[in-house]
């Protein structure tokens, strides 16, 4: 039977031979991820069964399983501080190796880890207490969020259920113009299909524009496909995926790819061409305009930051407007990960903002999720690469946050108002 | 299943409004009820009774997959939400930790069912009845999987 590369890697990891979408499978996970949110939210279902009078003295392999500390780091009050100590004290208990400690070594956002140190591999099943988890379906994985329930099922159990997502698959004509990123590319599609215009579905990415662009920039689409409501991301692994995961000393995978002739719900294509520097307005993702015409809005704030605007081609694209420029308004850049932070050091990025006037920071989830670190007032209004502007998202439920890519939000930061690239001086 | 409506009539309610963000970080059911709903109504926690049913429009519960949101809502007391459609992570996270029903209902229900009517849920028949206005609703079977999930009290009391 014809298959894509999701329905390949969800048969191969339910030992089927072949699957179609809505069938309801029992799949083997192959690795697994929890933070300093979901982890607590894992230990308090371990309690509940426990109190059920079930006993739980060991995970399943807690060699596939890895940690990351983000979203309240650095710990901003006393209870994150103690969820800090609770999943410490869990990595031990049940053996975990991989505790991306924040201050020890590497340590980042979980998806920014995910791919900086190849966590997930080509053709693996990927679940983690997160929903931007589709982020690593760039990987050419499968790559899906759970909550904590379904989390500690897999921790102990190997396997989860999910129901086979038919594929919408989104090819990209060309090449990116000059000024425009995949942030706008992932934009524009949310702003065509909806928020829910994905809902229970993979998004896939093709066409020469994918084959012509970074991992890193992949990255960005299969990171927002949470916001289009889809299950998973997914893009197919070629020779730029195999020399990003090579330059991370990972060479041995299984590769898995859709046939050629394989089946999607739906093809929708873009002429990269036609694509301009786009922004999505308060309070949804799906609410989009270029953002020339957003060109009268002033701005209180730009945030860089997050796993979606703020890997090292983000942090370069931002460098390339505010070198030798001021900015006008609070800008804080917050690199995703520690080793993208000491890359951006080296490479004399840090320099070029800090000349600026920009506020460099630690990696963390901070003021994305309005958790901390840079959260807004009412009525404040901010440009930012991060992800989700619903209200109240990213701190009082009456100010405001426009999403952008690091070269619009960068524009912007020197102007004061939102600005498109191309009409910078 | 019998219990009162409040309504929202409003698409894409997202988990950020049921469960805002800064407060991730409570893993105590009680503790996260009382911000239940926080981010798009303050009164919610003082009106809220036990067994009470939300109805809403599209895509409830969409955007991050904290588990909170359930948990936050069925430890204020709402057995069941009645949606035009659910996102994919809260509606498992509502089944697998069987914290409350994710039923969808069509346009026409959603234009009826006024706030503070009283419903009565019968899954096994997958109807609703109006007790206030005298009428009865569809409601979407639930599909096979969940329908064990769901009648097992959640996923780790159900024996694949």
């Amino acid at each position: 039977m014809v298959m894509n590369i999701t329905e390949k890697i969800l048969a191969r990891a339910s030992g089927k031979t072949s699957i179609a979408p809505d069938d309801v499978v029992f799949v083997n996970v192959d690795k697994v991820m929890v933070h300093d949110v979901s982890g607590p939210g894992v230990i308090a279902v371990f309690e509940k069964l426990k109190k059920q009078g079930m006993k739980i003295e060991k995970l399943w392999d807690p060699s596939k399983v890895w940690v990351a500390e983000d979203h309240f780091v650095p710990s901003a009050d006393k209870i994150s501080a103690q969820n800090i100590v609770l999943l410490t004290n869990f990595t031990k208990q049940f053996g975990i190796q991989k505790h991306f400690k924040y201050g020890m070594g590497q340590y980042g956002i979980c998806h920014t880890l995910s791919h900086e140190e190849a966590m997930v591999l080509p053709g693996e099943v990927y679940v983690g207490g997160d929903s931007h988890t589709n982020t690593t379906g760039a990987l050419g994985a499968f790559a899906a969020g759970l909550g904590h329930t379904d989390v500690a099922y897999v921790l102990l159990k190997v396997k989860i259920w999910f129901k086979v997502p038919p594929t919408l698959y989104f090819k990209l004509n060309g090449k990116l113009p000059n000024h425009v990123m995949a942030k706008d590319f992932i934009l524009k599609i949310i702003g065509d299909i909806g928020n829910d215009g994905a809902a229970y579905k993979t998004m896939q990415f093709g066409g020469s524009g994918i084959s012509e662009m970074s991992v890193e920039e992949r990255l960005t689409l299969t990171n927002m496909t949470t916001e289009a409501g889809a299950k998973s991301g997914i893009i197919e692994p070629d020779q730029k995926l195999r020399d990003y995961l090579a330059a991370r000393g990972v060479t041995k995978y299984n590769e898995i790819h859709g046939d050629q002739d394989a089946q999607y719900e739906k093809i929708h294509e873009y002429e990269a061409s036609e694509l301009e520097p786009t922004v999505a307005k308060p309070f949804s993702p799906e609410n989009i305009s270029a953002a020339r015409d957003l060109s009268s809005i002033e701005l209180d704030k730009a945030y860089i930051g997050s796993c979606t605007g703020a890997k090292l081609e983000d942090l370069r694209a931002v460098a390339s407007i505010l070198k030798g420029r001021q900015v006008k308004i609070r800008t804080e850049i917050l690199p995703a990960a520690i080793s993208i932070f000491k890359k951006a050091m080296d490479e004399g990025l840090l320099k070029i903002f800090m000349d600026a006037g920009v506020v460099v920071g630690p990696p963390t989830c901070g003021a994305c999720c309005g958790a901390h670190m840079g959260v807004l007032a009412k009525d404040e209004v901010c440009i930012s690469t991060t992800n989700r502007n619903f209200p109240g998202r990213m701190g009082h439920i009456e100010s405001k946050t426009y999403l952008a890519s690091p070269l619009v939000a960068a524009a912007s930061a020197v102007t004061g108002k939102i600005t498109d690239p191309r009409d910078l001086k | 299943m019998k219990g009162s409506v409040i309504k929202y009539e409003r698409d894409n309610i997202d988990t950020d409004v049921i469960l805002p963000g800064p407060y991730l970080k409570i893993h105590d059911y009680k503790e996260l009820a009382k911000h239940a709903m926080e981010g798009l109504d303050t009164d919610f926690h003082s009106k809220v009774k036990e067994g009470d049913f939300i109805v809403t429009g599209r895509n409830f519960g969409c955007g991050s997959s904290r588990e909170h949101a359930p948990i936050a809502l069925s430890y204020s007391g709402i057995k069941a939400v009645l949606a035009l459609s659910f996102a994919r992570i809260f509606y498992r996270n509502a089944v697998d930790g069987a914290f409350l029903l994710p039923i969808e209902i069509d346009e026409d229900a959603y234009k009826d069912i006024s706030q503070g009517d009283v419903l009565e849920i019968e899954t096994v028949k997958n109807e609703i009845k109006n007790l206030t206005k005298n009428k009865t609703y569809p409601m979407k079977p639930f599909p096979e999987l969940i329908g064990k999930i769901v009648a097992a009290g959640g996923l780790f009391n159900y024996k694949p």
